[in-house]
């Protein structure tokens, strides 16, 4: 038998305080597409950036083509042919294509100032082509999409002969359309014999892909399934090393028959259709549609992150007037932001810190904070989300993914909110902590709160759904009721195909 | 938190060997001074870490402080205001509105009146780089850049380039504002700032606006999310930054007796700047303590006292300065790059 292309024995790494990968293995092969899964934590961006040349191990061994070699820079790995594609694209946004693909090494005449553009252009061109790539190698990275950004990515790896790209939550913020276009791009590589590893969230993209999928738990290896094994069920049941019964949460209660907020011809553009629509206690309103349809521009504007250019907010049938967060925080409406780093959390700052920020107002006296009662809060907090953390003192930067989100939506869960808006609430967020945000929100539709989820991940918006709301190109392109609800019905809503 | 303890090690190490160096250091006399140096710069590094602590930036500083010395020596000496040396109809009448204002209060006769006036002064020049910086967007480096310049250039214009001196008139705001014997035995300017010192430390450590002020310093958008009203938060942390180089500039002009238009207060938001960077404040905002501007302003301080001692020529004062600031800032840089290594 032939020894696989990489392999990776053995493998541990520690950090300060945390034991991040315990005698871990994994094998690649040539052509292959192997997705390794596992929880926020579970040790997956760890491991890959060990691949990757990020960080070396504490012990182990990796063999490439059978031969012991040793990873120690970013430099090496890609002389061997390993590529890291990180989550957070790595582009010059302000070079065109073909100089983020030769970024380093751009062919010159010689000196410094003798760059060849044209080779550069006619150099990254086939490979472009081979990708499907459609814009000139010329233009702009800002000016791409996402996704097109991703493939230039791809296409910078391919240009350094790479033979083993990884690939770190590719999918995170692309449109279906991207993602099908991704999966083409991914089988035209192993056809070529370019091997994959896949890390994903996204359980039904791997099912999707995957050739293999290696599942990590607390940093060991928790089990693999081959080709007819990878089932939903079967990742998750590895993954959490427990059967997750009913992962969406949903229980029957009582819908109040009055609205309790109201959204009369709003607009934040000029020459946008006016959006219209209410939302009740005790519902759970999905949100749907593509990249860029407005969803999150209307979540800010009813927040009053934006401002407005036309139309009314209704809360229990009184008009409220909006101008800042802070007048729509005093009437209980609540945005659960997209971003959790750059918008929700400060991450330099404890969990106490970031829980009492939108409430200080009701934790001082004589406008000094009383610690005593902000640690209560907090304590409360923690216990009732279940943020798992050694302190409330803790830094929330150090938290994962899912118990970071959990510490977002108890700033607003302290002060008893009627409106939630929730975008993308569970994006980077590990399986286990999903669940338990699907059961938390289940429990504020019962308490009569009215929750509007924003959601891209389909699974997510079907499961939790009373009605769904999809939105095209800045206006409402049509409502579902939970009878009507299918993905493909969304997706005809999202695409304008239904218009 | 080990920051602060290695600050603090560092500024015993340097007066330790301050007294060692030079018995007249020991002398009371000698700690007076020290003493009266440090309030002084305590009190612009206050107001530049807290602003600093909001992610903001004053360059201004230094001009504020010559402006607002200037323009209380003039009014305390009663002296005529010179005219826009402009003619047309707007510059007439913007002469005639000085004429105007300029009867409004006999300053000479109510000295308070002109100390409140150059507060106000100040305030007000806080208040328009704050709206510049918040509502209209410009860069805080940019605004006070050229407050920096407009406001040197405006106490050159109205003093007319004169060296403006009070002799030995207002005996009794000298005595209030500085004097030899003072509180405790402590010198004035040491007891203004303490009472700042210990107002700051419970601002910005236990009341909710030092919250904010962190908050907007370490993620100006998280805050925004959850409803800190964030730029009525950053103008009026440089409204205090200004207000406190014009009340340094009142503790200057009463302790040298003069305003000297075109050097008084030049450098000074460097030294400020630098305390704060010493004590901790990063310029990225959101880091820092009042503790750590105390101590940083103290380093600054003594810092070129040891090195005169130390036979270190007084020219290169500027130099042993910034060759502390830049080991402090190199090793403050490359301890966090070797705690961070392993992660």
């Amino acid at each position: 038998m032939s020894s696989p292309l990489l392999s990776a024995r053995g493998i541990s790494k520690a950090f300060p305080g945390v034991q991040a990968l315990h005698d871990v293995n994994l094998h690649l092969n040539r052509g292959e597409v192997l997705a390794v899964v596992g929880e926020n934590g579970a040790g997956k961006s760890t491991l890959m950036k060990i691949l990757g040349g990020v960080y070396r191990p504490d012990d182990g061994v990796i063999e490439w083509e059978g031969r012991p070699v040793s990873i120690g820079s970013v430099e090496q790995a890609q002389k061997l042919g390993i590529v890291l594609i990180h989550q957070e694209l790595n582009l010059a946004e302000n070079l065109d294509v073909a100089g983020n693909m030769f970024l380093g090494r751009e062919p010159t005449w010689g000196g410094p100032l003798g760059l060849i553009r044209p080779r550069m252009s006619r150099d990254a061109e086939p490979i472009l082509r081979r990708l499907g790539f459609d814009a000139s190698p010329r233009t702009r990275v800002a000016d791409l999409s996402i996704g097109q950004q991703q493939l230039v990515e791809i296409a910078r790896a391919l240009s350094l002969q790479s033979r083993v790209i990884i690939m770190d939550e590719p999918t995170s913020s692309l449109t279906q359309r991207e993602t099908d276009r991704l999966y083409e791009v991914i089988r035209d590589l192993k056809r070529d014999g370019i091997s994959v590893l896949y890390i994903s969230h996204r359980l039904k993209e791997v099912e999707t892909i995957a050739d293999r999928v290696t599942v990590l738990r607390d940093g060991k290896n928790a089990g693999e399934l081959f080709r007819d094994q990878i089932t939903h069920e079967a990742m998750v049941r590895l993954m959490v090393g427990r059967e997750l019964k009913q992962f969406f949460h949903r229980s029957r209660h009582e819908v109040t028959p009055r609205p309790i907020l109201e959204i009369r011809n709003l607009r934040w553009q000029e020459g946008q259709a006016p959006i219209n629509l209410e939302l009740r206690g005790g519902e759970i309103v999905g949100m749907a549609g593509l990249i860029g349809a407005g969803r999150t521009e209307l979540a800010e504007t009813v927040f009053g992150i934006r401002r407005r250019v036309s139309g009314q907010i209704l809360l229990e049938g009184r008009p409220i007037l909006v101008r800042h967060p802070g007048d729509a925080i005093a009437a209980g409406v609540y945005l659960v932001p997209e971003d959790r780093r750059s918008q929700g959390l400060v991450l330099g700052q404890s969990i106490r810190f970031n829980l009492s920020l939108p409430s200080l107002q009701n934790l001082q006296r004589f406008q000094l904070v009383s610690t005593r009662r902000e640690t209560a809060m907090a304590e409360r907090q923690r216990q009732e989300l279940n943020i798992r953390c050694p302190s409330v003192r803790q830094i929330v930067g150090l938290l994962s993914g899912g118990n970071q989100q959990k510490v977002v939506l108890g700033k607003w869960l302290s002060r008893h909110p009627r409106v939630l808006i929730l975008d993308e609430p569970t994006r980077g967020v590990d399986v286990g902590a999903k669940s338990e945000i699907y059961a938390l929100m289940d429990q504020l539709a019962q308490r009569g709160v009215a929750v509007l989820m924003i959601s891209s991940d389909l699974e997510e918006v079907l499961g939790m759904s009373d009605r769904v709301l999809v939105m095209h190109e800045g206006r409402l392109a049509g409502e579902l009721s939970r009878e009507q609800l299918s993905e493909e019905a969304v997706m005809r809503l999202a695409t304008g195909a239904a218009a | 938190m080990k920051k602060i303890i290695g600050l603090i090690a560092f500024l015993a190490i340097i007066y330790v060997l301050l007294l060692a160096a030079d018995p007249g250091a020991r002398l009371a006399a000698n700690h007076f001074n020290l003493g009266r140096r440090i309030g002084l710069y305590g009190i612009i590094s206050l107001g530049a870490g807290m602003l600093i602590i909001t992610g903001g930036i004053d360059l201004s500083i230094g001009s504020v402080v010559g402006l607002c010395a200037t323009l209380l020596a003039m009014l305390l000496r009663g002296d005529r205001f010179p005219r826009f040396p402009f003619k047309g109809w707007f510059f007439e009448q913007l002469n005639a509105g000085l004429d105007w204002l300029g009867g409004l209060v006999n300053f000479p006769e109510h000295p308070w009146a002109a100390i409140i006036f150059v507060l106000l002064v100040g305030m007000a020049i806080g208040l328009v780089n704050g709206l510049l910086v918040t509502k209209v967007r410009v860069q805080a480096f940019v605004v006070t850049l050229c407050g920096l310049f407009i406001y040197r250039g405006i106490s050159r214009f109205m003093a007319e380039d004169q060296v403006k001196g009070l002799g030995n008139q207002f005996g009794d705001l000298k005595t209030i504002f500085y004097s030899s014997e003072a509180v405790l035995g402590l010198p004035m300017s040491l007891v203004y700032f303490l009472v700042l010192l210990a107002l700051a430390t419970v601002f910005m450590h236990l009341s909710i606006h030092g919250r904010y002020f962190f908050a907007i310093g370490a993620n100006e958008k998280a805050a925004r999310y959850s409803g800190v009203p964030t730029d009525r938060y950053k103008i009026l942390a440089y409204v205090i930054c200004s207000t406190l180089a014009a009340f340094y500039g009142v503790l200057y002009l009463m302790q040298e007796n003069s305003a000297q238009p075109s050097s008084t207060g030049n450098f000074l938001e460097l030294y400020a700047i630098a305390g704060a960077v010493l004590g901790g404040c990063s310029l990225r905002g959101g880091e820092g303590s009042v503790g750590g501007l105390v101590i940083g302003t103290s380093i600054l301080v003594l810092l070129p006292n040891l090195s005169l001692m130390l036979g270190i020529p007084s020219a290169l004062e500027y130099t042993v300065i910034g060759g502390a600031l830049l080991l402090g800032a190199t090793l403050d840089e490359v301890l966090r790059r070797v705690g961070q290594k392993d992660r």
